[in-house]
């Protein structure tokens, strides 16, 4: 397996920047998600990493080996792709093979690895069907296998299951994890589901206008984004985030209320923070409604999710909603004033001119 | 008579549920279709019948008023419905001096002849009465020569139709190669790669269609003269290919859009090369459009009529000028007209015939997503 380095990597059309140059170490054995919103310039990057688009600056290395001009065919990854790709005018076994008929590969141990894949994926029964005729899981299967037969040192998928439908997706990803640990290989996959990037990666790229804006484990995208992009995009609802003024210690928030800032915040914020405009960001699980809460709103709307309510709190005018997480047996009536406390350890400083997350020394 | 909504079909029904196909109105109406398609099929296919008809018919029956339909042998097949005895007026059958019964042709009918057939593929001579007389009793004739010879011709060679006949498929058939072949490149070039000005090449590849070629013949019979290309096969060959090519590159074109690149792409990273992902995996997805600008080409080189009788004069001249310059001594012989017409269609009906899964079967679709 492979690491994949991109340094200064970048894409233009014209003057424009699909891809602004960028720098990524993708270590061996590791599966690294590329996430953002449709436009992002996530899958431009994966097929500059395939070679299926030219790059037009900076370096490509694969295993030290630098591959920026070298041929999709010379470069050793599998690619899957969203919609598949399976040949239609072959068989589900023709397509599994193709990969390897073009490498030459003996036919003894071609026939064992095909085999083998085939096994591993349970797809021994459609071996002889055409890919026409085959559901949309089977396919995502044999486009797997397709990928995964030529043993190569790097997996690229391009949203592969964003044409399942909702359940499917759920269980394919389950098999891609499963796949990704007993096979160990250097995948990287783009999707725009947040969700499933959460579930699958090691790490996460987060990607927003051409750029990456953060990289870092599941959690420390979720809990510590680098930005107020990161904030917004990552969690369903996204990170709440209010506009205030921090003065001496406390943070004035819209509706009259103040919010008295942990000391652990107070000197990066001073520092930071020239006229005092900030925004506060938390996730709607580090808030908790309580009779003594130090904030002070009104319930605006309130959804039921199953396994926990989300209420909707208005801060003053109903242009400043956050969402609070609260136990599935707990409701509000429209309009109730409630108090809520936001917890100390969950609590995230924006600078609105920078939009970057203020950072403070030690653990943050 | 209890109503079809209360009762339901008469008998159990076994090609369709649907209630809209099942109910008597809409049967009525499936009837009525089925009569006004065969009557369509039989307008259609008219001429062909006709044509085919006229092949094995003699000069005067050709042109008989009215028209002859049932073709019988003499002494064979229909001959006995076709010749019908002579009464005299008692109701005896007529007899003649030796006793046979006198048999007078029905108006409809004709007796067949295979002189249109033979007579298409030699050279013929008139004889004067004599002279027949005088090679009826040549035992070294064979059965062609008998044939016309009750015609009063004589054959004097091969004719010239089975080298019109070859020339048109070599020319149709190298031209439709080469057109499909290079209108293939280039269409696939058109369809995957940002060429700077592409628009305009389009555009300037479809221009050469857009006024009648027959405005251009003279020019370009001026420069296969200057090149020494008038009346060959070359000259003919290039001729042709080049005006199907338009047609080629934007069909092809308008096929291989259809092919989503992904699937070349899939190749590309599977370890193929350009070349080796355009010929497993385009080619074979492309067949459809392939076989359907085939055909296509193929018609217009097989029919094209104007460029030929102009730059052709006998080495490589086409079959069309030369079926409608068949003339026989003294008027037109039908029968060889028809059979070299009857002839000419084979070719591009078998081809169509043999191509026709593929015209009819889009072979992509649904395979990339449902």
């Amino acid at each position: 397996m492979a690491t994949i380095e991109l340094r200064q990597v970048e894409k233009k059309f014209g003057q424009l920047h699909a891809v602004k140059p960028m720098d990524l170490t993708i270590h061996s054995g590791e599966f690294v998600v590329l996430l953002g919103p449709s436009g992002c310039g996530k899958t431009t990057t994966l097929r500059m990493i395939s070679g299926l688009e030219a790059v037009t600056g900076g370096h490509i290395y694969l295993d030290g080996r630098d591959v920026t001009w070298l041929h999709p065919s010379e470069r050793d990854i599998a690619f899957v792709f969203q919609f598949f790709a399976l040949y239609p005018h072959m068989t589900v076994l023709d397509n599994i093979r193709f990969p390897l008929q073009a490498q030459r590969v003996p036919r003894d141990e071609a026939e064992k690895r095909v085999s083998e894949i085939v096994k591993m994926l349970q797809i021994e029964h459609l071996l002889h069907l055409r890919p026409g005729s085959l559901s949309g899981g089977d396919r995502q299967r044999v486009a797997l296998a397709r990928a995964l037969v030529r043993r190569p040192a790097a997996f690229l998928m391009d949203e592969p299951l964003g044409a399942l439908d909702a359940d499917l997706r759920e269980s394919m990803r389950a098999e891609i994890k499963r796949l990704h640990i007993a096979n160990n290989a250097t995948t990287v996959y783009v999707t725009h589901d947040q969700l499933e990037a959460m579930a699958l990666g090691d790490r996460i790229v987060v990607m927003s206008a051409a750029e990456i804006q953060q990289v870092g484990n599941p959690a420390e995208v979720y809990y510590k984004p680098a930005n107020l992009f990161v904030a917004r995009f990552i969690g369903s609802p996204g990170m709440n985030l209010i506009s205030g003024r921090y003065a001496d210690g406390v943070v004035y928030l819209p509706g009259d209320n103040r919010y008295t800032v942990p000391e652990s915040w107070r000197a990066p914020l001073a520092q930071a923070l020239k006229d005092g405009e900030v925004i506060i960001g938390f996730r709607p699980e580090s808030a908790r409604i309580t009779e003594d809460g130090a904030l002070a709103a009104r319930v605006y709307a309130s959804d039921m999710h199953g396994a926990f309510n989300m209420i909707h709190l208005a801060l003053g005018e109903e242009s400043n909603i956050v969402n609070v997480r609260v136990d599935r047996w707990i409701t509000y009536a429209l309009d109730t004033p409630v108090r809520f406390d936001i917890d100390p350890e969950g609590v995230r400083f924006f600078d609105p001119r920078s939009e970057k997350a203020l950072r403070r020394g030690g653990a943050q | 008579m209890a109503k079809f909504e209360e009762v339901g079909p008469r008998s159990p029904i076994t090609e369709s549920t649907r209630v809209d196909l099942v109910h008597p109105r809409a049967r009525l109406g499936v009837t009525i279709r089925a009569i006004v398609a065969i009557v369509i099929v039989a307008i259609m296919l008219f001429p062909v019948i006709w044509l085919s008809l006229t092949t094995i018919k003699t000069r005067p029956d050709s042109v008989a008023v009215p028209p002859k339909f049932i073709p019988y042998f003499p002494d064979g097949f229909l001959s006995d419905w076709c010749m019908v005895p002579q009464l005299n007026k008692d109701g005896t059958p007529k007899l003649d001096k030796e006793g046979q019964p006198v048999l007078k042709e029905r108006p409809i009918c004709f007796d067949v002849t295979l002189e249109g057939i033979v007579g298409l593929f030699f050279e013929r001579r008139t004889l004067t009465p004599a002279q027949m007389k005088q090679y009826m009793d040549d035992p070294n004739l064979d059965w062609a020569d008998r044939i016309l010879l009750k015609r009063g011709l004589l054959i004097t060679g091969p004719g010239e139709f089975v080298n019109r006949f070859r020339n048109s498929l070599i020319i149709a058939g190298t031209s439709t190669v080469l057109a499909v072949t290079f209108g293939l490149l280039a269409a696939y070039a058109f369809s995957r790669w940002d060429i700077s000005g592409k628009k305009d090449f389009l555009f300037f590849i479809l221009s050469t269609r857009m006024l009648p070629p027959v405005v251009v013949t003279i020019p370009i019979f001026l420069m296969y003269r200057q090149l020494g290309i008038y009346d060959t096969h070359i000259g003919m060959i290039l001729l042709y290919t080049v005006f199907n090519l338009s047609l080629s590159v934007w069909l092809l074109k308008g096929f291989l859009d259809e092919i989503p690149r992904e699937y070349e792409e899939a190749a590309l990273v599977d370890g193929y090369s350009r070349l080796q992902a355009f010929r497993k995996v385009v080619l074979p997805q492309a067949a459809t459009g392939i076989a359907a600008t085939t055909v296509f080409c193929l018609i217009f080189a097989w029919n094209e009529y104007a460029f030929s009788l102009m730059l052709t004069s006998d080495i490589a001249r086409t079959a069309p000028p030369s079926i409608a310059s068949t003339q026989g001594a003294g008027g037109f012989e039908w029968a060889i007209i028809a059979t070299a017409s009857m002839l000419f269609l084979i070719p591009v009906v078998v081809i169509t015939f043999a191509l026709r899964q593929h015209l009819l079967r889009g072979v992509t679709f649904g395979a990339i997503r449902q």
